[in-house]
């Protein structure tokens, strides 16, 4: 892609937002939703100095390939794998798979946030697997936000060559009352398997909006996750098209909230072609005063026979005050379907807590065992060791501790 | 062991027990008997601290401690095991991790080392063989997807497990058939010493023959309306409960 054609799709991009706007709550994909704080802050990008702010406790997973991006500028890349290149995308815009593919998906005329990384993005990780290249362990994506009163748009491009296997993480922390409004384009060739994690712990004042747009062609496998535990505001989207027959899409997410924090999933799984699956399951995990939402639709078009879909959202609500809105939706565009959809909320188990207590095991730990089991499902299913510790850690951070052990039973 | 003195209880604020006296000397096997509705499951929860159930009058010592004042943890760290009627499953909690952390919790608050995960998985490899409960059990979810049978034998492995001085089994033998029961009982005789106490909550005398009790008592109304030796547990096979009933009108 020449420099010119890049600054073209940038400028569209930047006059895209400037006729669309900011999102409103009018707008029906974001009715439960208000970017309007957001808009007061006359936010600025990172000056650049990116020594100053790099955490002293970066270490990479041995062996793994890590990339550090901070306040959306590139940082460093560690390590490498064989059959896989690994780019700051700023440097990868020659690259025939930056051409075929960057932009192509995440669609910037319809969606403000994403004309807004578009044209605003500094740089973010380009990552192309050749074909038939299996690669063992994760590659780990870093974003680190800094600083009040920036902002970043970090703008990753992920493509799977045919019959690859790849498992990507994406994990976006920070301090600070900063804003990072992230796109990430997953392209999966014929027969991928792609497994990628977005891992959301920002900073407890921050804000960020996401969207992960998942391109699925004929036969291809992706596991999806989204983990939101930090943010005080959060928009997650993830957005897939099942654009080939035979393709499979799980897509999982786990939120878990406390305090004031707001955070908003919105998915669309797109079913274009025949014979494709997908299983959607998110779970939702609220306490104090937090707001939880699950919005999520299925499209299967006219031509998507044989199409078979699961949505389920399971929510736990461990305060009265919580709120989870949950908004499950189906769309469907002819008859020759399974598809099924459903959604419940629920207290932590009095039986369960009972009988766990009455073995000896605290109110507190039994209540962290409940916890965390609702949670498990999600959890379980990640391959990756270091991941799941980090994710159970973050979790329990997060929810405050159990109450103090009750004396005097229910006397 | 215990002193339960004019004990009355109910469930969600309605009164079942009105009044129920009973003593447990340490090494004595008990078994409570008595008719539906009678009180014995409110009996069984109440020792154990379960949520809903209520105490209106009198109370309860468990080796001169006041046993109702208790969380129902620091009960079971104490020593009082229920085994339950209706073992809750739960999904996602792994049996095994999970009766770990209730040992050591246990062993903790006796003022015992730890168990590590080696000398846990020994010692639970020995009680499983007890209860004839098979090693793929102890990754599985607590109790989830167990057969009633299953259950009730994981209830008496975890006693097994914990060691308790006083174990109250809550109709552990209904649903069982007669090969699960003489797995229950033996279970169950094997934790019998001078120093154990076992109350045996029960409506039919049949796990009574293979775990022969010191003492019987019949409950109804709410009230222990008669007590004896292990004969009464035969009587009352034989004569059906209306007997005791009649005998309890005729004296009132």
């Amino acid at each position: 892609m020449t420099a010119g054609v890049l600054t073209d799709i940038r400028e569209q991009a930047a006059q895209r937002f400037a006729q669309l706007g900011w999102p409103t709550m009018e707008l029906e994909e974001w009715k439960y939703t208000n970017l309007a704080p957001l808009q007061r802050v006359e936010w600025r990008a990172s000056n650049g100095d990116i020594r100053l702010h790099k955490p002293p406790e970066f270490v990479a997973f041995r062996g793994t390939p890590t990339a550090l991006f901070i306040n959306g500028r590139f940082a460093e890349i560690l390590g490498e794998v064989k059959g896989v290149e690994i780019l700051p995308i700023s440097k990868a815009t020659s690259h025939p798979m930056f051409e075929r593919h960057f932009a192509r998906y995440a669609d910037y005329e319809r969606h403000a946030m994403t004309a807004l990384n578009t044209a605003n993005a500094q740089d973010g990780a380009f990552i192309f697997v050749h074909d038939g290249v299996t690669v063992d362990g994760i590659i780990d994506l870093r974003f680190i936000g800094s600083d009040d009163g920036v902002w970043s748009h970090p703008r990753n491009l992920i493509v799977v060559g045919r019959g690859s296997q790849v498992t990507v993480a994406e994990t976006y922390s920070g301090k600070g009352n900063y804003f990072t409004n992230a796109v990430t384009e997953i392209v999966a060739l014929e027969g991928a398997h792609v497994d990628h994690l977005k891992f959301e712990r920002e900073s407890d004042e921050a804000f960020h909006v996401g969207t992960v747009q998942i391109h699925q062609e004929r036969s291809s496998t992706v596991v999806a996750r989204n983990v939101s535990i930090g943010g005080s505001v959060v928009r997650n989207e993830t957005n897939a098209a099942l654009a080939g027959e035979g393709a499979s899409l799980t897509l999982d997410g786990l939120f878990v909230l406390a305090g004031n924090q707001h955070v908003d999933n919105h998915t669309v799984i797109d079913h274009v072609k025949p014979h494709c699956d997908s299983l959607e399951l998110y779970k939702g995990i609220l306490d104090e005063k937090s707001r939880g939402i699950f919005d999520g639709t299925i499209i299967v078009r006219p031509d998507a026979q044989k199409t078979n879909s699961r949505q389920v959202n399971r929510n736990l609500l461990l305060s009265e005050s919580a709120i989870i809105d949950s908004k499950p939706t189906l769309e469907i565009h002819n008859d020759d379907v399974k598809c099924s959809h459903g959604s419940t909320i629920g207290q932590i188990d009095e039986e369960a807590l009972f009988y766990l207590r009455a073995r000896g095991v605290s109110h507190a730990d039994a209540r962290n065992m409940l916890i965390y089991a609702f949670a498990s499902e999600i959890v379980d299913r990640m391959r990756v060791e270091p991941v799941k510790d980090a994710i159970r850690a973050a979790m329990f951070q997060r929810i405050p501790k159990g109450l103090p052990e009750r004396r005097g039973g229910d006397r | 062991m215990l002193d339960i003195k004019n004990l009355h209880a109910g469930i969600d604020g309605k009164e079942i027990l009105h009044g129920l006296n009973l003593k447990i000397g340490t090494g004595e096997v008990h078994a409570i008997m008595g008719p539906n509705g009678s009180g014995k499951s409110t009996l069984a929860n109440v020792l154990a601290g379960r949520p809903r159930y209520g105490v209106t009058a009198g109370n309860v010592l468990y080796e001169g401690k006041d046993l109702l004042s208790m969380p129902p943890e620091e009960r079971a760290r104490e020593g009082v095991f229920l085994a339950m009627q209706y073992p809750v499953e739960i999904p996602g909690v792994n049996n095994i991790y999970f009766l770990k952390a209730a040992l050591n919790a246990v062993r903790k608050h006796r003022g015992e080392e730890e168990l590590d995960a080696m000398e846990f998985l020994q010692l639970a490899r020995e009680k499983m063989k007890l209860v004839d409960l098979d090693e793929s059990f102890m990754n599985r979810g607590v109790n989830e997807g167990f057969s009633g049978g299953e259950k009730k034998r994981n209830e008496i492995f975890q006693m097994a497990v914990l060691d308790p001085k006083l174990a109250v089994l809550d109709e552990t033998d209904s649903g069982l058939d007669i090969d699960a029961l003489r797995i229950v009982a033996n279970g169950v005789n094997t934790l019998r010493s001078e120093k154990h106490s076992v109350l045996v909550i029960t409506h039919y005398q049949r796990l009574l023959k293979y775990l022969i009790p010191d003492y019987v008592h019949v409950l109804a109304d709410g009230r222990i309306v008669k007590s004896g030796g292990k004969e009464l547990a035969e009587e009352l096979e034989q004569k059906g409960y209306e007997w005791i009933e009649q005998e309890v009108a005729a004296t009132r």
